[in-house]
């Protein structure tokens, strides 16, 4: 728990959208409420399955078949009784973007999909909100922070989604639990910052951490001027100092 | 001191689990063509069908993506490190298998 300062109370005021509550998302949504987060919004379609139950955290034996966001809800509520929870068995999608991220700080990618994070990047990017962009299969992870306009996007790095099926998932080619523990829990801590408005994000540089050699390396990321998601922002998210 | 090729570990099963590669030439094409002379599949998972680099995937000459240097084209000399990051999409779910 973060004792009581001005940082403690930012982030007790804030609240933070998690999409995708699975190996990823048990893991930054467990570290932002032990971190006294005051409100935290769980969005995922899916249910509960046995294969989940070794690196999703936040679901049990008892929760095969359940909602994620349910059982992710109750296991949180229990740890930390004072958050604030909403929880969606939905997918986000364009339809609901803009209703879910309404009033959040910032959204955590914590998807499995490759196309399903463009299309959070392009809502996020779109809506002026600040995303904490994760993604990890095998051994390799990877972080991103977003703030739409002032930073270079997932578009701008990755240009635009491939063809079904030549970029696998996790369910396709397999992860390493505790990587996806790792890659959570720093989403969670990039959260904080931002919230808190402490430390330096990790905007315009993308980190990769390769779990089997321990080797983590950044690479520097530019804005694309012509970029289809964020190139016409005329209102950019404030840059803190430290930021670039 | 040849170039050194970093490799991400969703391809590294092309280079027999290596994680850097040595390799030769004086641009990214002339050093993607030996890797893969080494490591026969491993272009296919960085070049498209036309020789481009495909849009999922980012090459980078000691941390400075090459789109905004010279692309295929961009200079490399020895000592250089070349890092190979594509997209990845994981981040729910589960199984082992890796």
């Amino acid at each position: 728990m973060v004792r009581a300062s001005p940082q403690a109370s930012r982030l007790a005021d804030a609240s933070v959208l998690v999409v995708g509550v699975g190996a990823l998302g048990c893991a930054a949504a467990d570290a932002l409420a032990t971190a006294g987060l005051g409100r935290l919004s769980l969005v995922d379609p899916d249910r509960v399955e046995r294969s989940n139950l070794h690196r999703q955290l936040l679901h049990c034996h008892a929760d095969l078949g359940r909602h994620k966001v349910e059982s992710a809800a109750e296991r949180l509520h229990a740890r930390h009784p004072t958050l604030a929870l909403t929880a969606a068995a939905v997918r986000f999608d364009a339809a609901n973007a803009a209703a879910l991220v309404r009033d959040q700080a910032c959204v955590i990618d914590a998807t499995d999909g490759i196309a399903t994070k463009f299309l959070i990047n392009d809502l996020a990017v779109a809506l002026g909100t600040p995303l904490v962009h994760g993604g990890i299969v095998r051994f390799q992870g990877q972080l991103l922070t977003i703030l739409p306009g002032a930073s270079a996007c997932y578009r701008c790095l990755f240009g635009a989604p491939p063809e079904d099926g030549s970029v696998p998932s996790c369910q396709e080619a397999g992860v390493l639990g505790s990587l996806a523990g790792t890659i959570g829990t720093l989403q969670a801590a990039e959260a904080i910052r931002l919230v808190t408005g402490t430390g330096a994000l990790l905007t315009d540089r993308l980190l990769t951490y390769d779990a089997l050699a321990g080797r983590w390396r950044h690479v520097r990321l530019r804005r694309n001027p012509s970029c289809p998601a964020c190139a016409r922002i005329t209102s950019p998210v404030a840059v803190r100092a430290g930021n670039r | 001191m040849p170039v050194q090729v970093r490799i991400p570990t969703p391809l590294r099963k092309f280079t027999g689990g290596a994680e850097s590669v040595p390799a030769s030439g004086t641009t990214v094409a002339a050093i993607v063509q030996d890797v893969e002379s080494r490591h026969p599949g491993l272009k296919e998972r960085i070049c498209d069908d036309a020789g481009k680099i495909r849009r999922f995937v980012n090459v980078y000459v000691n941390g400075e993506d090459i789109r905004f240097l010279g692309s295929l084209d961009t200079p490399v000399k020895e000592g250089d490190e070349i890092s190979i990051v594509p997209a990845i999409a994981g981040g729910t779910s589960v199984h082992a298998g890796a």
